[in-house]
């Protein structure tokens, strides 16, 4: 039975498991420094499909296969999907799932999606309506391309602000019971709103988001930047990043000596042409599922604190000259719990 | 000679666009649509037509020529058939060049496929 | 109020401060160069055509549907977008930007048919240079009728 703390803080009393993960990233991820942590390296951006929007069903459906096999499960074990990504009315979600005979609750948190999903699963498994469940995100570079931005033959600048969606799809399995790394807080994040109008510096938009959901979890679970051994953002990229550190600072907690960002480290900046850094709902799907799952089992780190970042804007908000509110959700993953 | 001029001239456009690019938040497409606009009203004032008999392609090329082509197309027509020819001209002057992109657009999309950026 | 007024100013100039902008000088050289060659390429079209006999105008009109050519043509063989990361406003600005601008929506949306897709798609970006271009004309026109 969880417990609710502080503002907007839970706490489970019995942290849900994360059983398995699962990860499926685009060829330009796999020629990055986080490359060999992914289960699954695609050459061909289409998959052998017909469109980008069919690839990314095909990323997501792959993808939630292999989490349910590496926890030597079926299908028919699973309760509850937890799965979103950024294309108009969760398409590759709802199509990458439609053969899958299990109950689906779509999400759409922008960039932020996985921690959400992670977030409502450890609620689900921890309130005992679901013996095991699957949170999932993706994103695929050039549909996001398609839908928010230009088309990939367009001739255009990018400023060096800007950032670079990963084409990819991460899955976690959670249950009531297993050998960990355990889900043991969530921070759910409150729309934040700064005034950033720019959809070319996502980051600046995102940053105060993180900020107020990091330190909202410390205020919440009384805890501090002693107690983690990494405190990684969802896809700040390099600007969010050195913004967000600032923000924290102000309010009395640095974090500086901890702090990472998905972003910043499944691409490399001078190699790669990837500016401020990876983003979309895939960067900390595939992150978390390959990099930061894997090196928690090998106790690089034993307590990290997950935070998805999430930019809420469509391709007409901005044009209609709104800012961008942004959100990030807190997740508190640890590989033992008192 | 006049691949010099033609080269500065085209240059110096291009660098004034490069500018609004780098430092105003105006996206490509606002700064094509005032190019043109730009371009048609210079070309009313009686600006735009010396730098075309000095740059030569340096001017006709980039997007503000665009817009001087309407414009003299506009302006010539009223010249042969009065206020109509406002209506008429600048379609009339472009046609070439819009139905020229329109068609190998068309084909264009036919024959070749979207490719991943890397 | 004020406070999120002020906080929102803060943080602007915070943004402004460590978000790092692009070097002027170097995109304005490749601009300038990549724009003056395009230019330069349209000159020598244009002496080319009118040494087969071709007045002035009919010359200007031709070199216009080559150039349009070339860039489409380059869009499609996938080399304009690597041109116009390098170049920015030099590929942008000439009327082969125009044209590449017209082609890129109308290949990527093929998937959603040729009436939708790539009828429609393809003047998401030409169209408004077509319409505000179109009506400077118009008005510059009317005006020179009143003026003579």
């Amino acid at each position: 039975m969880a417990k609710h703390i502080g503002k907007q803080s839970i706490k489970f009393d019995l942290p849900p498991s994360i059983i398995s993960a699962a990860s499926t990233v685009g060829s330009k991820e796999g020629k990055g420094p986080l490359g060999t942590y992914f289960d699954v390296v695609l050459q061909d951006p289409l998959w052998g499909e017909d469109s980008w929007e069919k690839a990314e069903s095909k990323l997501v459906q792959k993808t939630i296969e292999r989490v349910i096999q590496k926890a030597n499960l079926t299908p028919e074990d699973i309760q509850y999907i937890f799965a979103g990504d950024l294309l108009n009315q969760l398409t590759a979600s709802t199509f990458g799932l439609r053969s899958f005979d299990i109950p689906f609750f779509g999400l759409f948190g922008a960039c932020s999606t996985m921690g959400e999903s992670m977030a409502l699963g450890a609620m689900t498994i921890d309130g005992g309506f679901a013996n095991y469940v699957v949170a999932e995100a993706s994103s695929h570079f050039c549909g996001s391309e398609k839908q928010f931005r230009f088309p990939l033959e367009l001739g255009t600048q990018r400023p060096l602000t800007a950032s670079w969606t990963v084409t990819g799809s991460g899955a976690v399995i959670l249950g009531k019971n297993g050998p960990g790394p355990y889900i043991t807080y969530i921070t759910p994040g409150k729309i934040i709103d700064l005034g950033i109008k720019d959809p070319m510096n996502m980051g600046a938009a995102m940053a105060p988001a993180a900020a107020d959901t990091i330190i909202n979890h410390f205020q919440d679970t009384g805890r501090t930047p002693k107690d983690y051994d990494l405190i990684i953002t969802g896809d700040l990229g390099s600007v969010g990043k050195e913004l967000a550190l600032e923000l924290v600072k102000k309010s009395g907690y640095d974090i500086e000596s901890i702090f990472s960002d998905c972003g910043v480290e499944i691409f490399d900046a001078a190699t790669q042409d990837t500016h401020a850094g990876g983003s979309g709902c895939g960067c900390s799907a595939v992150t978390f599922a390959g990099y930061l799952y894997k090196e928690m089992q090998n106790n690089k780190w034993s307590r990290i604190l997950f935070i998805p970042t999430g930019a809420l804007m469509s391709p007409g908000s901005t044009q209609q000259g709104e800012s961008i509110p942004s959100i990030a959700h807190a997740v508190a993953i640890e590989n033992k719990w008192a | 000679m006049d691949y010099v001029k033609a080269f500065i001239i085209g240059g110096i456009i291009c660098v004034i666009g490069q500018i609004l690019i780098d430092k105003t938040k105006l996206m490509s497409g606002r700064i094509l649509v005032l190019f043109v606009v730009l371009g048609a009203v210079l070309h009313g004032m009686g600006l735009y037509e010396p730098l075309v008999k000095f740059g030569g392609a340096g001017a006709t090329v980039p997007l503000p020529g665009f817009g001087y082509s309407l414009a003299k197309g506009a302006i010539e027509e009223v010249d042969k058939i009065g206020l109509k020819g406002a209506f008429t001209g600048g379609l009339k002057a472009t046609s070439a060049g819009i139905t020229a992109a329109v068609l190998f657009a068309f084909i264009a999309a036919l024959i070749f496929n979207s490719k991943a950026k890397e | 109020m004020d406070q999120i007024q002020n906080m929102k100013k803060e943080y602007a100039q915070m943004v402004e401060k460590i978000s790092p902008k692009s070097n002027l000088l170097r995109d304005c050289a490749r601009a300038f160069w990549v724009g003056g060659v395009i230019c330069t390429i349209g000159q020598l079209i244009n002496n080319i055509i009118k040494s087969f006999g071709y007045n002035k105008d009919e010359a200007s009109m031709l070199t216009t549907i080559v150039l349009v050519f070339l860039g489409i043509l380059l869009t499609g063989l996938n080399i304009y977008s690597s041109l116009g990361k390098y170049a920015g406003a030099g590929s942008i600005v000439p009327i082969t930007g125009f044209a590449n601008s017209m082609v890129s929506p109308a290949i990527e949306y093929k998937k959603e048919g040729y009436v939708f897709g790539v009828g429609s798609r393809m003047f998401t970006i030409a169209g408004p240079v077509i319409v505000y271009g179109l009506t400077a004309s118009v008005v510059v026109g009317i005006i020179h009728y009143f003026m003579k």
